[in-house]
């Protein structure tokens, strides 16, 4: 029977959301080669929310313990996935394309000698070969790829694929297992703000462009998020990064993160290609621009023409309306 | 201190996107080609520590057309010492072909470093540095915001989702570079000058087909026309209507 990897992330012994979205994939691949998922996770103890992997669609859930795997450790985490991936016949391999896959894929791929499609927005299986769209020139283009070889080996776009809840349950094992000794050490996490989420990830991302005026402003959009309860990020246009108003880690565009949530507000952003190359994946995308010329109504679903700081403070005020 | 870049010559990011006859790749045609943002804070990164560690070499290495010459000569104008162009007209989808060529040519050859940019503007493939690490067995750091080196060893930085991890890795090491590493120079007229006498050794890429079939290049589904809610905050209430009832994400 054709069977997928599924390899999935955790941090702090958490199973991260891009897990879920790991197995989905997976198991459409599954689905296509009619054959199973192994979910796999590498982690310094018992992982919370593996069991409910199966319900997503992975047929057996694996967890390999190592002290080594409390934080990435990308030498020993290839050795292991790679090692898996050939003793177990594996006709797949899934990845999320995060700074922890889009990382790790390639090693592992090296490792096995076969070619990655990395950061994939779709897969399937088409005459029995796993075929793969991937976003190219700044998302000005889709190139469609077959994979040739085996294991082909994926890594997906976060937020891309909805986890699909299914009737099914999953057996779950975990295993301790030797690590090999790495030479690139993880000696420490700064975390960014405490409690915020990362654009890349967050179901709702706000970003604000040079239109915000001045740093003290981005409060408006803060606000905007927090009225949302805790799922939405803050972003930024790379002017604003720039200028030192906001961190790199916030930017989005080409040079900064590509991000696909169910949402995108962009305040006060032109929206120039290099920032859309980063963000025209979300779900729906709401424009507010003083400018009703501004290309970013182009790509928008939904825009309000008008001094984001009349329309923003506004906006707040009905969310957390809704959400009161 | 001896330093190998690998880098790229990309499309413009401002580059309109037209799909050749073929169906399956870029019409190059009027098409304005640079050096990959990511790999000019590679070169920069690479210049900069040569320059602190008072000697050394710092050599260009990419594969690409013939027209690819002066994309090394940009990073030669920049102060890079020499360059090496392995040759092909095509470049395989796969990038662990590109890769392998690559590893190749800096195998055995006494680099302490080899940078790479995190990925290339015009495949977004963030996979050619850490498979070239994988197929010479070299410690590898990706995304590096930050680096220090000294003593033989480095400590770099690098962006994850919500945080930032501290990496010690010992020499000698690939790293990819992320922006915000460093601000490029610009190259001076002297340098372009300069530039034109370096050493650039041209030869041919041996490139397999690889494991990627391009099936198609197709433009991107068009986002439905947006439209206009309304104007200032009377559009709000509207515009939550629709995100509730229409678009159904609230
Ligand atoms: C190689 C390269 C890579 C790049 N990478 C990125 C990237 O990753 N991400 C990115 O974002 N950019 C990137 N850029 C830069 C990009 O080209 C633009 O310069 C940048 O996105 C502009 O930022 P902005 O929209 O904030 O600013 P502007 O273009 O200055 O737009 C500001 C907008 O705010 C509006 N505005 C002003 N006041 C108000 C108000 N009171 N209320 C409402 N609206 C208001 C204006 O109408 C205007 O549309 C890159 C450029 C290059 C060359
Ligand atoms: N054809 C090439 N020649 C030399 N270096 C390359 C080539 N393609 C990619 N690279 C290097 O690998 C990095 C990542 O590219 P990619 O994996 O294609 O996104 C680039 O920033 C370059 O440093």
């Amino acid at each position: 029977m054709s069977k997928v990897l599924a390899v999935l992330e955790q941090r702090e012994g958490a199973l991260r959301k891009v897990s879920s979205e790991v197995v989905t994939g997976a198991r459409r691949l599954a689905d296509g080669l009619a054959g199973r998922v192994d979910a796999l996770v590498l982690a310094a103890g018992s992982v919370q929310g593996i069991d409910q992997l199966g319900g997503f669609g992975a047929d057996t859930v694996l967890t390999l313990t190592n002290d080594a795997f409390g934080r990435d450790a990308p030498e020993a985490c290839t050795r292991v996935i790679a090692d898996r991936a050939k003793a177990g016949g594996y006709r797949a391999v899934v990845f999320a394309a995060s700074a922890t896959g889009r990382d790790l894929a390639p090693r592992v791929a090296a490792r096995l000698g076969v070619a990655l499609a990395q950061d994939v927005t779709d897969v399937a299986v088409e005459g029995g070969a796993v075929t793969v769209i991937h976003p190219v020139y700044a998302g000005k283009a889709l190139l469609k790829l077959k994979l040739t070889a085996t294991p082909a080996i994926v890594s997906l776009r976060p937020n891309v694929f909805t986890p699909v809840q299914r009737p099914k349950a999953g057996s779950a094992e975990t295993v301790a297992v030797p690590a090999p000794t790495g030479r690139v050490v993880v000696t420490a996490i700064k975390p960014a703000t405490a409690g915020t989420l990362d654009v890349a990830e967050a179901p709702i991302v706000i970003s604000g462009g040079r239109g915000l005026k001045e740093p003290a402003n981005f409060k408006v959009l803060e606000e905007l998020a927090a009225a949302f309860g805790g799922r939405a990020a803050v972003g930024a246009s790379r002017a604003v990064v720039d200028a030192g108003w906001r961190p790199h880690a916030d930017q989005v565009g080409q040079t900064g993160k590509t991000v696909s949530p169910t949402l995108y507000i962009a305040v006060g952003i032109s929206g120039a290609i290099q920032h859309l190359a980063g963000m025209r994946t979300s779900k729906v995308i709401v424009a507010i621009n003083k400018d009703k010329d501004a290309p970013i109504f182009k790509v928008a679903d939904y825009g309000v023409v008008g001094d984001l700081f009349e329309v923003v403070p506004r906006l707040t005020e009905e969310i957390r309306k809704l959400h009161g | 201190m001896k330093i190998a870049v690998c880098i790229k010559r990309v499309p413009d990011s401002e580059t309109r996107v037209k799909i050749a006859s073929d169906g399956k790749s870029l019409d190059e045609a009027g098409v304005k080609f640079i050096l990959n943002p990511y790999d000019e804070f590679a070169v920069e990164e690479a210049l900069r520590r040569k320059e602190q560690a008072g000697a050394g070499e710092v050599v260009i290495v990419s594969v690409g057309p013939a027209a690819a010459q002066e994309t090394i000569r940009t990073a030669l104008a920049m102060g890079a010492d020499r360059g090496v162009l392995l040759q092909t007209d095509t470049i395989p989808a796969d990038g662990l072909e590109i890769a392998r060529a690559l590893a190749a040519e800096v195998r055995d050859s006494g680099y302490d470093l080899i940078l790479f940019g995190k990925m290339a503007i015009d495949d977004y493939n963030h996979q050619v540095g850490p498979m070239v690490a994988e197929l010479l067995d070299l410690p590898c750091v990706t995304a590096i915001a930050h680096l220090e080196i000294g003593g033989g060893k480095g400590t770099a930085e690098r962006e994850i989702e919500g945080g930032v991890e501290i990496v010690d890795f010992p020499l000698p090491a690939v790293l990819t570079a992320e922006k915000g590493l460093n601000e490029p120079r610009y190259p001076a007229l002297k340098g372009i000058m300069a530039a034109k006498k370096k050493p650039l050794e041209v030869k041919p890429a041996s490139l397999g087909a690889g494991g990627l079939e391009v099936l198609a290049l197709t433009p991107p589904p068009q986002r439905k026309e947006g439209r206009v809610v309304g104007e200032g905050p009377a559009a709000v209430l509207e515009l939550l209507r629709l995100l509730r009832e229409e678009a159904k994400v609230l």
